[in-house]
């Protein structure tokens, strides 16, 4: 397996608040990956370091095998669409398309040129003057033209209309089919991710919750409800990731490779954005003492 | 050739949402031998799904000798799920209707309907494994 972004005890500082700390990770090649968090949990900044629009104040970050920005041959290897799709407001869509084939040397023209007409833009068209979703897929199609190996889009859908977000996410899907890009996107919504991602990353506080495939995370995390009970008394293999009690109810989410057989839990299955949620809130004392569990392992298959 | 659908809430993965509906179109006859599959970038770019989804999908189906991929042409069905069994469906809807008007008739609601077939159905299964 080939990472396209590996980072290793990654820090970034803006004075004397971390913005991003001790952030361990690899991003394999070939996948979809989902960067979700609340806001302000730093994922902006790990973004912004991936592309090289940041230094590292600790640690090290390599994307697709160099330095981010360390050259023009780095450059053309990323893609990248910042949060909400800026384009110049005073170039037309031609000049846009123009500018994209100036500055790269991977520039696909009739990528670009397909994917306007098939938006049914009029190339002549000043930027300004586009509707929020026509201006997220410009951004888009000067990201997918320069034929990256590795497209980042920070919040990419998350100003847009549910139609447009729906639009720009299946021709993110369809350039993902076609050619062979990795994308790594972040949102703080978690269901435009869940139909899109395959591997999924959990940023709060500006730590990395937990990572993995989405497959092997929604089969391996549970959610047991029943009598209330001490979570001191769970098996050694289920990791604690967050509980709640009542008077008379516990209800714990625990991520295991095993069977839950104990009868007095009631089973279900955690949809990807409970899972999330699950990770988001702040950890009881509870969590903290079974220290696993704010740090599960991390894992990937395949 | 069919169309998918996603269902957000129904809390099965997205592929496997696939894999059934393409055996539950085998098992209706509405997919039979020799018909072609949509394309993986079609399904892609009409549900805006990951496309390594749909690979899966496939790629298990084709495991189970249902459907093939022919390189550059595309993925195609090679074997039908109706069976000999097919011919009973019809009676055994019959039956079925008639049990249904009979739990109406014993004033089960539908949602008491459903509970009650879901829990025999899953009993039924215990017995036999």
């Amino acid at each position: 397996m080939t990472a396209v972004l590996e980072a290793r005890g990654l820090g970034k500082r803006y004075r004397r608040r971390w913005a991003l700390q001790d952030c361990t990770l690899e991003i394999p090649a070939g996948h979809v990956t989902g960067l979700v968090g609340p806001n302000g949990a730093g994922k902006t900044t790990l973004l912004s370091l991936a592309v090289g629009l940041l230094a590292p104040t600790a640690g090290t970050i390599e994307v697709c095998g160099g330095v981010p920005a360390g050259g023009a041959e780095q450059l053309a290897k990323v893609g990248f669409v910042a949060q909400d799709t800026p384009t110049y407001a005073n170039l037309s869509i031609e000049d846009h398309l123009r500018l994209g084939a100036h500055l790269n040397p991977r520039w696909d023209r009739s990528i670009a040129q397909t994917r306007i007409e098939r938006l049914g833009l009029d190339p002549t068209q000043r930027a300004g003057k586009l509707s929020g979703g026509q201006r997220a897929q410009l951004a888009l199609t000067l990201g997918l033209a320069k034929r990256p190996e590795l497209l980042i889009l920070d919040e990419p859908v998350a100003s847009l209309d549910p139609l447009a977000r729906r639009e720009f996410l299946q021709v993110l899907m369809e350039a993902v089919a076609e050619h062979d890009v990795s994308v790594l996107l972040s949102s703080h919504v978690v269901s435009d991710l869940e139909r899109v991602c395959d591997h999924l990353v959990v940023l709060v506080d500006s730590e990395v919750r937990v990572e993995g495939e989405v497959e092997s995370l929604l089969a391996t995390h549970h959610r047991l409800t029943g009598p209330r009970r001490e979570t001191d008394s769970l098996p050694a293999d289920q990791h604690l990731v967050s509980a709640s009690h009542t008077d008379r109810q516990s209800t714990l989410v625990v991520r295991t490779e095993a069977p839950i057989l104990d009868p007095a839990w009631t089973v279900t299955r955690l949809g990807l954005e409970d899972l999330v949620l699950a990770y988001m809130e702040v950890p009881s004392a509870d969590t903290r003492r079974n220290g696993d569990a704010r740090k599960p392992a991390l894992e990937v298959l395949r | 050739m069919i169309e998918f659908t996603l269902d957000g809430r129904s809390g099965v993965s997205p592929y496997l949402q696939v894999v059934q509906q393409v055996r539950q179109a085998l098992r209706l006859g509405l997919l039979t031998k020799g018909d072609q599959l949509p394309t993986v970038k079609d399904v892609v770019s009409r549900l805006a799904i990951n496309p390594n989804t749909v690979l899966k999908a496939y790629r298990e189906l084709e495991r189970d000798g249902l459907i093939a991929a022919r390189p550059g042409i595309g993925t195609f069905v090679t074997r039908t799920l109706t069976d000999d069994s097919f011919a009973a469906h019809a009676p055994l809807r019959k039956d079925l209707d008639r049990w249904l008007t009979k739990a109406r008739r014993a004033g089960l609601d539908d949602e008491s309907i459903e509970a009650l077939f879901m829990s025999t159905f899953r009993s039924a299964q215990e017995g036999v494994a």
